[in-house]
């Protein structure tokens, strides 16, 4: 087994230079505009990505804002009714379509796919910055809808308010979540393509690092599931741009109907939010516990069975809009079947820590907050998965609290675990850690202070949706809208610091982690062409200690390396 | 014989495995493409069971001829398709040149067909709104269906008239190679496009005349 990559000079190499292993570094091989506007580097493009995406992050936050700052006491102060309508769909629709659902595959997908599997890019390089071009494009359409004077039917579009009462720009908005669609769509079936057809020698399915399990299981969602929302959009659209009755009820139409359609795309939408902080974690948790995952092909196993059983669960929306008995049923034990497998990531990343070798890195800070928040709201789905207790709830802010849980408890904690995991890897640069630390605890807190006391209230009785609402709910919305305020800094410090890093912050070495997998060996930042020579594997991900031997507690353990140079 | 390498694209290291690829993430796209047409007509088959009676005497008011002719249209555009398609593989210009031609032709008559159609139904009062031909209520349901599915249908005809004229054009003046994988999956897409005709035929023309 050889560890050349780890162990620094080549031989022969008389001055090794870091960001000129294989050519100069991806940042700095081309310049000019053209060079990253007209890239089809992977790399770059997951860059634009993330530049595009922190715009919209930016928007959507001040949806969340606007929100929170109406909600400090029980009266209308600062929004209309009307108002708020546009604000709390504003910030729906930007956070779900232009951040959660591309925020992890298209920023860490795009930069490791191709990298941990060994290959040179994705297999449609073109194809990915056209993705990006619909992204941007889908953006500016929707930021036309808003600045126009914004939507109110809430981001899930529902009929006949949609189509026969909005007055809002539900056209223009509802076009922009098609063409992002579009670019989900692309990207879906770049990522599924490259994962078979470009892995490296050696680097069989069941050695797969998790992350592309996890994106190789939610790219599936997507380019199964997406077309149908597109499908629905398109029939609101047609509703309202040229008075075809397809859900009107005085025509004998059925507003189920576009629940169903709906709820098709955007239950599987969840997964394919959540699925890729899945595989984030994972890699965090195995390396900063320097232990090998636990239950490796069960965690492939999970996320193809929540990949599957995602389709199956969309009903469980529909628990008080009329479906029939035996149908919520049916619905309600297939999302109690959903959890086995989410409650099988979660004992797995535990028994990870099991006798492990702990460090508290920021991203591990950020991976042991993801499991404790995601084990609250799946936990809390399960109380929604149960039909009389989900009538007691519905639409109330126990769900928007249960929702909160998984997808920015979840996803953004990921998101951030992963962005200060692969920082080093992108930039070539180290952060100042004591900042990290400090900054993935402040979200921790501040995202409970947030979202706990939804619960709450909610239970009692707070409807969603409402700016007005009786004073006995105001001791809660004032925790949550103060929790908010912390969550907002949480947020915006790492963007701080990690900037600062940039310029001041430390050159980063090759594997600064200790880590196993194949992006670790190649410079920071990678060149190009992503590798000196291509990698070829010989042995399965995260060996941190050898195989068929339990981790040692004496001493720091050699972990080794997934692949090897040829 | 050439080699083949200027058909040969990064990050492939042969020209095989890129044809497989692309050849692949076309099946996907129509996956995907499915699952969209598989939407909409689960979408009108729950209206046809809730009104059937409706849906029957709506169906009635298709026009058949135009229908049937297109589909013989379309299903004749598929054959020169896989005609050219092959050809390209097997890198034979003329019967690739003359194979692409005919299937922009064929595809250029349905829209034009289609044209005629869509005229005589908006004259006929078969656009749903006020003045709409039929009394019972569900037969709008019927006929907004009819023209979101042709409508939907003849973006995915106009889309892959573009595509096929942009490959044949490049193919003419040398740009393209024809070992090109591109050729194929252009195929592929065009098949799509024809089988999804093939289901709306019965669905729109056929339901109301059984």
């Amino acid at each position: 087994m050889s560890d050349i990559a780890a162990e620094g000079p080549i031989p022969g190499d008389a001055q090794p230079h870091q960001g000129l292993r294989g050519g100069p570094s991806y940042l700095t091989a081309e310049h000019g505009l053209a060079a990253w506007f007209l890239t089809t580097d992977h790399k770059r493009i997951a860059l634009l990505y993330a530049a595009a995406l922190t715009v919209f992050f930016f928007i959507g936050g001040a949806g969340a804002v606007a929100i929170r700052m109406e909600l400090f006491t029980p009266q209308a102060d600062l929004l209309s009714a009307d108002g708020y309508n546009r604000m709390f769909t504003l910030h729906g629709t930007v956070m779900v379509w232009f951040f959660l659902v591309p925020s992890i595959p298209n920023t860490f997908g795009n930069f490791l796919l191709p990298l941990m599997i060994g290959a040179r890019d994705l297999a449609f390089p073109r194809l990915n910055l056209f993705s990006w071009y619909l992204f941007v494009g889908a953006g500016a359409l929707l930021v036309y809808a808003l600045v126009a004077g914004g939507v109110d039917t809430g981001w899930t579009f529902y009929t006949p308010f949609s189509t026969a009462y909005s007055q809002s720009y539900v056209m223009a908005a509802a076009l922009a979540v098609v063409l992002v669609g579009f670019s989900s769509i692309a990207t879906g079936v770049n990522f599924i393509a490259t994962v078979h057809m470009l892995r490296a020698p050696g680097m069989t399915w069941f050695r797969l690092p998790l992350l592309v399990w996890a994106l190789y299981g939610t790219s599936l969602v997507i380019v199964l599931a997406t077309p149908v929302l597109t499908l629905v959009l398109l029939l609101i659209v047609a509703e309202r741009a040229f008075g075809l009755p397809i859900f009107d009820p005085a025509y004998g139409g059925d507003p189920l109907l576009f629940q169903h359609l709906f709820w098709f795309y955007s239950h599987p939408a969840v997964y394919i939010m959540i699925l890729p902080a899945f595989g984030v974690v994972s890699e965090l948790v195995t390396c900063f516990s320097r232990r090998q995952v636990f239950g490796y092909t069960f965690m492939v196993y999970a996320i193809l069975w929540i990949a599957v059983v995602g389709f199956l669960v969309w009903g469980h929306h529909m628990f008080v809009s009329g479906q029939s008995l035996f149908a919520n049923i049916v619905f309600s034990f297939l999302s109690f079947i959903i959890a086995v497998p989410s409650a099988i990531k979660v004992f797995n990343w535990t028994f990870t820590l099991y006798r492990g070798q702990i460090t508290f890195d920021a991203p591990m800070l950020y991976a042991l907050g993801f499991i404790g928040l995601f084990t609250l709201g799946g936990l809390t789905g399960l109380f929604l998965a149960s039909v009389p207790i989900d009538v007691h709830v519905t639409d109330t802010y126990f769900v928007v609290a249960h929702f909160h849980f998984i997808m920015v408890g979840g996803t953004v904690s990921a998101f951030y675990g992963g962005l200060h995991f692969w920082w080093p890897k992108i930039t070539g640069r180290m952060y100042p850690d004591v900042w990290a630390r400090f900054a993935a605890v402040l979200m921790f807190f501040g995202f409970c202070f947030t979202f706990f006391p939804q619960f709450i209230m909610g239970f009692l009785g707070m409807p969603r949706r409402y700016q007005v609402y009786p004073p006995e709910f105001q001791i809660w919305h004032v925790l949550s809208s103060s929790g908010a305020v912390l969550l907002a800094g949480a947020y915006l410090l790492p963007m701080g610091y990690l900037a600062w890093s940039l310029i001041w912050g430390e050159r980063a070495e090759e594997d600064p982690w200790k880590a196993t997998g194949l992006e670790w060996r190649t410079s920071s930042p990678p060149p190009r062409d992503n590798f000196r020579t291509m990698p070829a594997v010989d042995t399965g991900p995260y060996l941190y200690h050898p195989d068929e031997e339990g981790p040692r507690h004496d001493r720091p353990q050699a972990h080794q390396n997934q692949g090897r140079e040829t | 014989m050439s080699d083949g390498q200027e058909a040969l694209r990064e990050p492939w290291d042969s020209l095989r495995r890129q044809r497989e690829a692309a050849s692949f993430g076309t099946w996907l796209f129509l996956g995907s493409e499915a699952l969209l047409f598989g939407g909409l007509m689960m979408a009108f088959t729950v209206n046809r069971v809730l009104h059937g009676d409706a849906f029957a005497a709506a169906g009635h008011e298709t026009n058949v001829v135009y229908g049937t002719v297109n589909t013989l249209v379309l299903l004749s555009s598929s054959l020169t398709m896989a005609i050219g398609a092959e050809a390209a593989r097997a890198e034979l210009r003329k019967p690739t040149l003359i194979g692409l031609s005919l299937t922009i032709l064929f595809a250029l008559t349905f829209l034009v067909i289609k044209g005629f159609e869509w005229r005589d139904d908006f004259r006929e009062g078969l656009f749903p709104g006020p003045g709409f031909k039929l009394q019972e209520p569900a037969t709008e349901i019927f006929f907004a269906f009819y023209w979101v599915m042709t409508g939907l249908h003849g973006l995915h005809v106009t889309a892959g008239i573009a595509v096929i004229t942009w490959f044949t054009w490049q193919a003419w003046n040398g740009k393209r190679a024809l070992r090109s994988p591109a050729f194929e999956a252009a195929a592929l897409y065009w098949h799509l496009v024809d089988i999804v005709w093939v289901f709306l035929y019965p669905l729109l023309y056929l339901g109301g005349r059984a």
